[in-house]
């Protein structure tokens, strides 16, 4: 199981809660499952070919997915996945 | 048996190695570590090139946070070679394995016409106002007098910036611009600490005017009251050291991005939601622009502003005044700053996290293919730029060069 940090924009549509320990093998198995749970953030976190949409940023273990493998980078067990949104405010 | 001053100086000499001015300039361009134990005012009259202050007067209580390596070769001097033999026991007795004195003191370097600098000179109030600063080897009166020289441009007198302008302007930096359109509302007054009750309805330019010069009558503050806008962003930051972004809209954050990679200047950015927050700092082409880290803003339901997300008052006190920290470090030269880091911070769980961040070797602002356009003189192609990048800067940095100082522009 990995864990899955939600921010905090996010977390109404996963039932308020802060982190998801989920199972996959990858960053994209990990989002799927985490869509399957909570469809609603299936629209925010990927674009309708499947992609990630590009103003989520994704980390594994505190390094940037668009510079590892995508939605292809493995994950291990005990590996913290958090998902970034922009922030607006000031 | 009671010694003489004779009988001190002969025992110091025989246990101190001397070096004459001539070899202490050798040691100097090898980059031995020097250290003037003589007072302050004659500090002040002029010193050695990048040596270390600390009279003798407080050596032993000094000198280890000056020179922490006991086995690093030091060179002492004074004004003419006498009590920096007697510094150089203590330093021994002290642990300081490697330690000699320049003979004929700074009177002799002088004479052998040496190269020698003027400290600049604080005046007896900025002495006591920023006497903690002083009191820092790493900041100082040579790092004191570079925040006095420093010039800040703050985007935005709100949460970030109401913080990190009062901080920004009781540390003595000398210029301080703000780049606000809006007035002071009473709903600001939760956490935009600048602002006051009785100043609700004043332009918040003038009202953090008011509060800076009630702080610190050091500092000049430079009101830019207009909205950040393509037409005037490369107008406005020209001339500044840094940039401080506390900005709340995405369209601000990439054209501010764009023009401050063009022209050099680096960008402390901060942007906060209800309990969190998140920091870095942009150094053009040395870590990742904006553009790098986020290379499409969110949908407005993704990202809302203060206004309707609302916000603790204290996470953009915290934020602001880590970015302050990064200001001065920057200003000063020291530390690490948090360039291709990015920190997020969780309020309720009191809690920093930090992730690695990258220069996108495709970046339509940043990369080095774009850099070497820049250099050549050439505006980015629109073409160059996603097909989703959103507020692209046309011809940022590649318009006539803006000329002035910050204060003939406001």
């Amino acid at each position: 199981m990995s864990t899955v940090f939600i921010p905090a924009v996010l977390r109404p549509a996963v039932g308020g809660v802060k982190s998801l320990a989920l199972d996959g093998a990858t960053v994209g198995e990990l989002v799927n499952a985490l869509i399957g749970l909570h469809p609603g953030l299936g629209g925010q976190l990927l674009t309708p070919d499947g992609e990630l949409n590009r103003f989520v940023n994704v980390y594994v273990n505190g390094q940037d997915v668009r510079y590892l493998d995508g939605l292809a980078t493995p994950v291990g067990e005990r590996d913290e996945v958090r998902l970034l949104p922009a922030m607006a405010g000031g | 048996m009671t010694k003489s001053y004779a009988d001190l100086l002969r025992e110091a000499r025989a246990a101190i190695r001397e070096v004459n001015p001539a070899e202490a300039e050798r040691l100097r361009a090898e980059g031995v570590t020097f250290v003037d134990v003589r007072e302050t005012p004659e500090w002040e009259g002029g010193h050695i090139p990048g040596a270390r202050h600390v009279s003798r007067s407080y050596l032993e209580q000094q000198i280890e946070a000056a020179v922490p390596d006991r086995d690093a070769p030091v060179v002492l001097y004074c004004a003419g070679g006498i009590r920096s033999l007697f510094s150089a026991q203590a330093m021994e007795q002290l642990g300081y394995t490697n330690v000699a004195s320049m003979s004929g003191g700074f009177q002799g370097w002088k004479s052998a016409g040496l190269p020698w600098t003027t400290p600049v000179v604080l005046s007896k109030e900025q002495q006591q106002r920023y006497s903690r600063h002083l009191l820092i080897p790493e900041v100082g009166s040579a790092g004191q007098a570079r925040l006095l020289e420093s010039k800040v441009l703050l985007i935005g007198a709100g949460g970030l910036g109401s913080p990190s302008a009062l901080y920004l302007a009781a540390a003595g930096v000398g210029m301080i611009g703000i780049v606000d359109f809006d007035v002071v509302d009473v709903s600001n007054l939760q956490r935009q600490i600048i602002h006051t009750t009785d100043r609700v309805g004043q332009k918040k330019v003038e009202s953090a005017r008011t509060s800076i010069a009630a702080l610190n009558p050091d500092v000049t503050v430079v009101a830019h009251e207009e909205m950040l806008v393509g037409d005037n962003v490369e107008r406005i930051i020209a001339g500044y050291d840094v940039i401080l972004d506390g900005t709340d809209t995405f369209e601000t954050r990439y054209l501010l991005n764009d023009a401050a990679v063009a022209a050099g200047i680096p960008v402390v950015h901060a942007s906060v939601f209800r309990f969190e927050g998140q920091l870095t700092t942009f150094i053009p082409y040395e870590g990742p622009c904006y553009r790098c880290l986020y290379p499409t803003p969110p949908p407005p339901e993704l990202a809302p502003g203060c206004s309707v997300a609302g916000v603790l008052g204290v996470v953009p006190g915290i934020m602001g005044l880590l970015q302050a920290n990064e200001v001065l470090k920057v200003l000063l030269g020291i530390g690490t700053t948090l360039a291709g880091r990015l920190l997020i911070f969780d309020a309720l769980e009191a809690e920093f996290t930090e992730l690695k961040l990258r220069r996108d070797p495709a970046c339509p602002v940043c990369s080095d293919g774009a850099r070497a356009a820049r250099e050549r003189g050439e505006v980015p192609e629109l073409a160059s730029f996603p097909a989703d990048a959103p507020f692209v800067l046309g011809g940022a940095g590649f318009g006539a060069a803006v000329r002035g100082t910050p204060e003939a522009r406001s």
